[in-house]
Order: structure tokens, then C-alpha cells, then sequence
């Protein structure tokens, strides 16, 4: 996780809120670096997290998280991490019929109409163990690329549906036996498309946009690329039970990537430039 | 070419360091975390793969593209296990030449090739590959003759023109044997024994859609369906994916598809905007980029995206590709006679660069290159000749600088009056 980040976002692993669902949005950039920010900031905070990787693999996950403090292979095997390594199982359900009902199962159907088989999935990991002692704080579900389903032949409103039958799991999760809320958090990225009249990706995008608590929107700069800036932050808020006045915070920030951190600035403050 | 590098600095589980390469370049190293998950064990492999070399910000394994120049750009080279997606130039003329080099370095490198094509057949593809520049045989000779060549260039001493100096130097010539990169000669074909020494599957695509094989039921066009079946079954046959242990000499492939998502292909997103399967091109990349990261393997496409009708598409083809490179050529376009471009023959963009294992990627500053055709080698420039990428120091632009330099006349009725009192 970005120790800066934690910062604008006044948040740390202890004391993170619950409940919420944050987009990440990226327009005309690469903002896998938020993704890898929340990954290892839920690992830390002692969540059991629910990755659907659908973009790149375990390896790249688990390397980067290496540089960032935490060990995805640990976890994973300590049963902290679900991993659904979305390359591995596509490639698996494409050529081998399966027995059992697979997440991606709509890769072999012409018309898949719904992602139940994933959300099922989901459930499944994040379902809390019975076993009396609370191992974890609360769940977490992390998707990397939500847009990506839509390349993979799912209507924007399928996404939707699955993203709204999730967050009704993991955000408002009752446990039976001992009565307490396990309000859990949700994470996926989104790629706006821009100019690229991708109108499935605009309905997604908006959908979420309305209902998600935290928005993070990294942009490239208007003018272009700069080694030293390498993008825009956009962080708003969203609070709607909140008076008017801190109802929808916004703030913008610029940043540059690092090896193993991002260094976040006002706008026009580059350590470059000054 | 000496690379040394220490990827990571975890001592957790895998401690990994590359091996300074000698200069007889057995470049052995190892590498962490294999990307190609080919085996179950996490401990480190000892890897040394012919015309392969690491990544010196990662340790990440490499392969050539065919042009040391596009390898520079691109960080070093093709990282083994991703997709570079050449957009094509509008009458296609210049992305079969990328195409045929990444072969011909497959050939030169002794790696297996795979060739899928709906125009031309894979056999006639591979008849007309460049011949390599640099040939064992005559290596001696030729390394006598580079380097009479090549320290005189950069040893002169600029005396007017001295911000020349400063520009990046760019490959633009052979240079000595490399085991990484070749050059290569389009005006002459490949030998024909190097040509039958090598391992290759083709892949025609009006011989392959008659034959019976059992298709999966797949939303896929059948041209994609039969394509991803045959890929995977040279992967899986030959070991690519590790799953035969026993071979003991591991190899690279390379695919190369050419003119993906064309009618050829049976698909038609490139007649129609929103037609019946604009999502199989999509779900083609997906499923073959998750071969490809589970296996050995580098794969080149070339895509007419001037071509598709829908743009989402392009957005969702650059998403799902790793590296994106467009080519703009001028024939035809009013830049052919812009005098900026008059020594060129096209525009090349390096639309995108993948962060694989890694927040940051080795993205060039330099972003305006064009690329031209000379007899016998493809070069990749700079088109701005002069540029200063310091802040602190004063930006000369061309035009301004040479009028100044040089008293180029920039108006001339000004300098009438003057001329004509000499006269007098």
C-alpha cells in the first residue's frame, strides 16, 4: 500500500470504514497502481479478500505485492486470499468441458445471459467460516477490470446485476449464528474509454459511478506525456447521509509511480518543476 | 553487451540475482517467480534459452522482435509470454515486413515458429523472409569492417551543429554479433537450409476450415475456434506450457497471426459497426492471452483496426493486448509532400507499453518516430532532430536555430533594399 495515499484518503489498515464500495476509474493511463494499492492495503488490514484477477496473472500480482510488503502466496495459502486467476480458468473452461458449473462459465455459451455462476463464486469465498473464532476483520472483493467482461461478450446491465447481487453479499452480509453486521468493502476498476464511444462501458461506468461511496479517477494530463507527472488523481467522495457541506469532497492530486511507491503532489508542484 | 541486474530485494522465500553475461555471452541467470508458471516448484530455475535475454528492470525474460531499434523502444525487447499487436498501415505494405522480421529472428534463434494466415499461405510467408545481415560464416569479415566504421561516428567533435551531440543515439547501422537482435537485408531471402533447419506449424486458414476437427461449442467465429485449438494443441504437444518435464532443452515459440479480425477470418467487424460477432475478436485475445502467459511463448498479430467499424472495439483489442504499436504510412496522404516527412515513409506510434510485474514500465521519451524503408534495412528515427530534454537548458527549435546559424533568407523583399545600395 501507498503510505501518501493512506494519507489523502485518511485511512489506515486498522481503522479503514466498512461497507463501501470504491471505483477506480483510469482515462487514457494505467491504473493497475490503485489496484495493487487496495490489494495490499486489505491484506495488511487482516481481510479475507476475494481477488477476481481477470487481466493478468497470479505471478504479476504476487511480485508486485512483493515490493509492496506483502506475500500473495502466503496469504493465499494460509486462506486469507481467493484468487481467481480469470487467464488460467478461461483457458481451462474454453477447452475442456467441465463438470461442474465454472465462474466463467459464459466463455463456452453464445448468449450467456448472466454472471451467476461467478457471483456464486464470490459468495462462496467470502462465505464466513464457522468456526467460532473471527480469523479475519471483514470481507473484501477486489475485481480487476470490470470493462474486461464486457469484451468477453456480457451486456453492461449483466455487470451491473452482478456487481448489485455482490454488494448486497459482502457489504450487508448477516452472520446466523452470532448476530452481528460483517459490512464488508468492494473494490473494482473500470477503464473509461474517453473517445472511444464504447457505450456499454459509459452505462457501466455511470451505473457504478452513482453507486459507489469512493471514487479514485486516475487521468493522463491534458498535455500529454511527462516523465516526471506521470497523471492525475481524482479523488471524490460521496457521502449522501452527510449535511451538503461534506456531502461530495473532491480533491485532485498529481502523482508519479515509483519503483515501490507512488509520490502524490498539489497540481503544478512537481518536485520536477520546482 | 554486459547486463547485470538484481531483481528484487525480498529475502522472503526466493532470493534470485542475474549473472554478469561475458562477452562469449552464455547469458544464464535466475529468474524468480518464472512468468510462464511452467513448473510447481517456487524455487529458482536456472534458465538460458537461446535468443532470449533478461530484463534489466525486472529479470523478466525478453525475446527479440527482428528490429533492435522497435527492441529499444520497447524496453529492451518482447517480453516472452505477451502479444505485440501491430495496428497495420493503410495499404498494408509495411506490416508484413514487422511481421516477417519477428519470423526471420525466430528462424536466426533457432526457436519454434507458428504462422497462421487466411491470405497467404504459411509456407510461402516463410519463402519470403529477409535474409539475417550477419551470417557465422562471414562474421570476421564482418566485424573487421564495423568496427573501422563504428568508432569514427561517435567520435567526432561537432563544431557548428553541436546539439547534434546530445540527441540519443539510435541503432541505425549493424552492429557487432549479438546474440540478441539481429539485423536483416529485405532486398534478399532467407537461406533456404536456414529455412528447412527450423521447426514450423502453419496454419492456412481455407485448408484448415474444410478438415473435421471436433469443435468445441465456442461463441467464436470457427476461423478463431480452430485457430485457439491449434495453438493450444502445438503448446500442450510440444511442451511450451511445461508440461513435459523430460525435455530437457526448452525453446521459444513464436506465433504470428496475420491480418487478425479481417473478412478473411470470417469475422466482420470490419464490414459492419455493431454486426453479429463483435465480441469473438475480444474473446480470441482473452483466451490467447491466457495461453500465452501460461506458456513459453511470444506472439505477433497484425490487425487492420483502420479498417474496423466500431472504435470501442480498437479500445477493447489495445486493453486486451499487451504491446500496441501503429504504423502510418504516407503514401496517399498529404504528408507525403510535407516537407518535415521527405525522408521518411511513415509515422510509427508506440501506442502501448505493458507494466508487467512492475508499477512502471520503461515507457521512451522520445514519442514522434517515423520509420523508412532504405534498400536493405527498416530504421526507426526520431523525426524532431533537435531537442533538449532538460529542463534547466534552453530549447533550440529547428527552424529558428538554422535561420540564425546559417542566414537562411526568411523573407526576401526585406533584404532587397539592401542589395540593391551594394549595387550602387
Amino acid at each position: 500500500m501507498f503510505v501518501e495515499l493512506n494519507n489523502l484518503l485518511n485511512t489506515t489498515p486498522d481503522r479503514a470504514e466498512q461497507g463501501k464500495l470504491t471505483l477506480l476509474c483510469d482515462a487514457k493511463t494505467d491504473g493497475s497502481f490503485l489496484v495493487h494499492h487496495f490489494l495490499s492495503f486489505y491484506l495488511k488490514a487482516n481481510c479475507k479478500v476475494c481477488f477476481v484477477a481477470l487481466i493478468q496473472s497470479f505471478s504479476h500480482y504476487s511480485i508486485v505485492g512483493q515490493k509492496l510488503g506483502v506475500s500473495l502466496t502466503m496469504a493465499r495459502e494460509r486462506g486469507q486470499l481467493v484468487f481467481l486467476e480469470g487467464l488460467k480458468s478461461a483457458v481451462d473452461v474454453v477447452f475442456q468441458a467441465q463438470k461442474e458449473p465454472h465462474p466463467l462459465q459464459f466463455l463456452r455459451e453464445a448468449n450467456a445471459g448472466n454472471l451467476k455462476p461467478l457471483f456464486e463464486f464470490v459468495r462462496e469465498a467470502l462465505k464466513p467460516v464457522d468456526s467460532g473464532e473471527a480469523r479475519w476483520t471483514y470481507p473484501v472483493l477486489l475485481v480487476d477490470d470490470l470493462s474486461v467482461l464486457l469484451s468477453l461478450g456480457m451486456g453492461a446491465v449483466a455487470v451491473l446485476d452482478f456487481i448489485h447481487y455482490c454488494r448486497a453479499t459482502v457489504c450487508w452480509e448477516l452472520k446466523a449464528s452470532i448476530l452481528y453486521l460483517m459490512q464488508g468493502n468492494m473494490v473494482v476498476l473500470v477503464h473509461d474509454s474517453g473517445d472511444a464511444e464504447d457505450e456499454e462501458n459509459d452505462i457501466l461506468l455511470n451505473g457504478l459511478s452513482h453507486q459507489s461511496h469512493l471514487i479514485l479517477r486516475a487521468e493522463g494530463l491534458a498535455t500529454g506525456f511527462c516523465r516526471d507527472v506521470h497523471g492525475q488523481l481524482r479523488i471524490l467522495w460521496r457521502r449522501p447521509s452527510q449535511p451538503a457541506v461534506h456531502r461530495d469532497q473532491s480533491f485532485t492530486y498529481q502523482y508519479k509511480i515509483q519503483d515501490k511507491s507512488v509520490s502524490f503532489f498539489a497540481k503544478g508542484m512537481s518536485p520536477a518543476v520546482l | 553487451m554486459a547486463a547485470v541486474a538484481t531483481c528484487g530485494s525480498v529475502a522472503a522465500s526466493t532470493g534470485s540475482a542475474v549473472a554478469t553475461a561475458s562477452k562469449s555471452n552464455v547469458t544464464s541467470f535466475q529468474r524468480r517467480g518464472p512468468r510462464a508458471s511452467v513448473t510447481n516448484d517456487s524455487g529458482p530455475r536456472l534458465v538460458s534459452i537461446a535468443g532470449t535475454r533478461p530484463s534489466v528492470r525486472n529479470g523478466q525474460l525478453l525475446v527479440s522482435t527482428g528490429l533492435p531499434a522497435l527492441d529499444q523502444l520497447l524496453g529492451g525487447g518482447l517480453a516472452v509470454g505477451t502479444v505485440l499487436l501491430i495496428e497495420e498501415d493503410k495499404y498494408n505494405i509495411y506490416s508484413p515486413l514487422l511481421f516477417k522480421y519477428f519470423l526471420a529472428e525466430g528462424i536466426v534463434n533457432g526457436h519454434t515458429l507458428l504462422v497462421a494466415s487466411a491470405k497467404e499461405d504459411p509456407a510461402n510467408i516463410l519463402q519470403e523472409l529477409p535474409a539475417p545481415l550477419l551470417d557465422d560464416k562471414c562474421k570476421k569479415e564482418f566485424d573487421e569492417d564495423v568496427y573501422n566504421h563504428k568508432t569514427p561516428e561517435s567520435n567526432i567533435k561537432m563544431k557548428i551543429a553541436w546539439r547534434y551531440q546530445l540527441l540519443p543515439k539510435m541503432e541505425i547501422g549493424p552492429v557487432s554479433s549479438s546474440r540478441f537482435g539481429h539485423y536483416y537485408d529485405a532486398s534478399k531471402r532467407m537461406p533456404q537450409e536456414l529455412i528447412e533447419a527450423s521447426n514450423w506449424h502453419g496454419f492456412f486458414l481455407p485448408e484448415k476450415i474444410s478438415s473435421t476437427l471436433k469443435v468445441e461449442p465456442c461463441s467464436l467465429t470457427p476461423g478463431y475456434t480452430k485457430l485457439l485449438q491449434f495453438i493450444q494443441n502445438i503448446i500442450y504437444e510440444e511442451g511450451f506450457d511445461g508440461s513435459n518435464p523430460q525435455k530437457k532443452q526448452r525453446n521459444i515459440l513464436r506465433i504470428g497471426i496475420q491480418n487478425l479480425g479481417s473478412p478473411l477470418w470470417g469475422d466482420d467487424i470490419c464490414c459492419a459497426e455493431n454486426g453479429g460477432n463483435s465480441h469473438s475478436l475480444t474473446k480470441f485475445l482473452y483466451v490467447l492471452r491466457g495461453l500465452l502467459r501460461t506458456s513459453l511463448s511470444a506472439c505477433i498479430i497484425t490487425m487492420p483496426t483502420h479498417l474496423i467499424q466500431n472504435k470501442a472495439i480498437i479500445a477493447r483489442v489495445t486493453t486486451l493486448s499487451d504491446v500496441v504499436v501503429g504504423l502510418e504510412s504516407f503514401i496517399g496522404s498529404e504528408r507525403e509532400t510535407n516537407p518535415l516527412y521527405k525522408d521518411y515513409h511513415g509515422l510509427i506510434h508506440i501506442r502501448q507499453i505493458p507494466r508487467l510485474n512492475n508499477l512502471i514500465c520503461d515507457e521512451s521519451d522520445v514519442k514522434d518516430l517515423a520509420f523508412k524503408l532504405k534498400r536493405k534495412l527498416f530504421t526507426i528515427e526520431c523525426i524532431t532532430k533537435l531537442r533538449s530534454y532538460d529542463l534547466r537548458r534552453q530549447r533550440y527549435f529547428l527552424s529558428r536555430h538554422l535561420q540564425r546559424k546559417f542566414s537562411i533568407k526568411k523573407n526576401p523583399y526585406f533584404k532587397k533594399p539592401h542589395t540593391l545600395k551594394k549595387i550602387y
